[in-house]
């Protein structure tokens, strides 16, 4: 084993001894000082998570959520160096993680976490204005050849629970109401400008967003949103995603 | 390239950093930073926390770029690997040096990868030929790779090697005679490493190639112990610059000449005007090594 391979090890699993061939000048134990590198790498990966899941440490419990960042780590170490992408996957592990069992909307207030991150880093494209989008629309004599391109930062997001309130619930320093957790929400996920945005949608939206995502004509993604839902409000999803800006282009094909 | 015809690195690279006090950049910082333009002589950011596809990091950076100077710093890329360096890690730093056209690149002697797994820490090297003939190498592949010439700091460390069979100033002299890149001076990882080793940090200081100096970083340190109780210093960029470090700072001025010089805090981030106050202080010192060099 070369020297680095048992250092890094040694690093990562805290139950190993101190790597071989290392020495402190006043005689002290090499382990006292190699903690300190193990304890850097251990705190700064666990705060990088922290701090790309703040609701999700608030939901279990700071000393909870340590302690499982700590094993998420162990398992799952960083393969890049760019740890805004670290933990992408932190919601699976979550969802299955025995001791947070009894709070299973966590894993989804992760991954709406994610998303928020992902569309704040999201390519910069040019979005369509509004008014030009609303005009654009109306002139139309047809929606069944029209397509509508989303932003790359849109993504939508389905949960058993309620994400979007749990999620909110932690944006203010209010005391909230009462929360109930225990019924299906589902969030849209965009970035308006250069603030990141999170609304509640209905399933209708969440269909009709991903159809267009999907590059479906306007009329299929309408057809699939009411065939999902059949409240589906065209109107009120199609102004969400005009309003704030989540519309880079409307494409006609004759 | 041999010492003597090293040219002066602050000529190196037109423009060159200017030989003022700079900051960190912090996205907290963003909107006053533009809103008050303050007088800063330079700003310096992590590279890979710009390695990202677009959002606000890329939006404040360009703006902010249009009125400083900027130094980036890498801190992923393991140059002390005993793996070849990331070739897609260099190409993000390559494409962010394009983009941003920034006045200085410097990067660590550590590693932080080994394998496909990041350690997301700056590692110690044992300073053997081999670790030098590696470390040269992968700085030759960043300055062919980036077309400039970049900055190596010096780092803090925790442990010696036994079978390192040179002093670290030694190594650092060899690797900047060999590959011509510069020296980015962190006097606080001097005085962090040389209490850490008992040391003498003047000693240490007058080892270094300090002809070399482009950049130096000022930073706190945390105070630990460890098994025998003696003083352990961490550095953790999480505290104003300690007395002994400014000391020590003004005595590598008086060998160098006025240096850019950062102010690095990266966690416990005061309000903005806190380290301001901190970079006029190097500012002081600045002007000071300028009149009486």
């Amino acid at each position: 084993m070369n020297r680095h391979e048992q250092f890094a090890q040694a690093l990562l699993t805290p139950g190993l001894p101190c790597p071989d061939g290392l020495f402190s000048r006043n005689g002290a134990d090499p382990a006292s000082r190699f903690a300190v590198y193990r304890n850097n790498v251990h705190g700064s990966l666990i705060n990088a998570l922290a701090d790309s899941y703040p609701v999700t440490q608030q939901l279990v419990g700071e000393h909870f959520f340590r302690a499982m960042a700590g094993l998420y780590i162990q398992a799952y170490p960083p393969i890049s160096p760019l740890l805004h992408d670290y933990g992408s996957d932190l919601a699976d592990f979550i969802k299955g993680f025995a001791p947070a069992a009894d709070v299973p909307y966590v894993a989804d207030v992760a991954r709406l976490e994610r998303l928020r991150i992902s569309a704040y880093h999201a390519i910069d494209t040019p979005v369509a204005n509004p008014h030009a989008v609303v005009n654009q629309l109306q002139q139309l004599s047809s929606l069944g050849n029209v397509r509508l391109q989303l932003h790359p930062c849109v993504a939508t997001l389905r949960s058993d629970y309620a994400v979007v309130a749990l999620w909110a619930a932690h944006q203010t320093t209010d005391p909230v109401a009462r929360l109930d957790p225990w019924h299906g929400q589902s969030a849209l996920v965009l970035r308006n400008g250069l603030e990141v945005e999170v609304f509640c949608i209905d399933s209708g939206c969440v269909t009709f967003i991903n159809s267009l995502n999907n590059d479906w004509p306007l009329e299929m993604a309408m057809a699939y949103a009411l065939d999902a839902a059949s409240e589906f409000d065209l109107h009120q999803c199609l102004g969400l995603l005009i309003n704030h800006r989540a519309i880079t282009q409307i494409k006609v094909h004759p | 390239m041999t010492l003597s015809s090293l040219p002066d690195v602050a000529q190196a690279q037109a423009p060159g950093l200017p030989r003022r006090a700079g900051l960190g950049l912090k996205s907290e910082h963003f909107q006053q930073v533009l809103a008050t333009l303050p007088d800063i002589g330079f700003f310096e950011v992590h590279a890979e926390n710009y390695m990202v596809a677009g959002g606000p990091l890329h939006h404040y950076l360009g703006l902010i770029r249009e009125h400083y100077a900027l130094s980036l710093h890498g801190v992923g890329l393991s140059i002390g690997g005993e793996g070849p360096l990331d070739h897609a890690h260099l190409a993000r730093l390559a494409a962010l040096v394009e983009r941003y056209q920034p006045h200085s690149f410097s990067e660590h002697l550590a590693w932080s990868s080994h394998g496909p797994v990041f350690l997301n820490d700056l590692l110690p090297l044992a300073y053997d030929d081999a670790t030098l003939k590696r470390v040269c190498e992968h700085i030759d592949q960043v300055q062919s790779t980036l077309k400039r010439r970049m900055l190596l700091e010096n780092p803090s460390t925790y442990l010696l090697f036994q079978h390192s069979s040179l002093d670290e100033t030694d190594f650092i002299s060899e690797v900047i005679q060999r590959t011509g890149c510069g020296l980015l001076l962190d006097v606080n990882n001097v005085y962090v490493s040389c209490i850490n080793h008992q040391q003498d940090p003047l000693a240490y200081l007058n080892a270094l190639p300090l002809h070399s100096v482009g950049e130096i970083h000022l930073a706190g340190f945390a105070e630990d112990a460890d098994s025998l109780g003696d003083r352990l210093l961490i550095d953790d960029h999480g505290a104003p610059v300690d007395n002994a470090v400014w000391q020590l700072y003004q005595q590598a001025l008086q060998r160098t000449g006025p240096v850019a010089t950062l102010i690095e805090r990266d966690n416990d981030v005061p309000a903005f005007s806190v380290l301001h106050a901190e970079a006029r202080q190097a500012d002081q010192h600045l002007l000071a090594a300028a009149v009486h060099p």
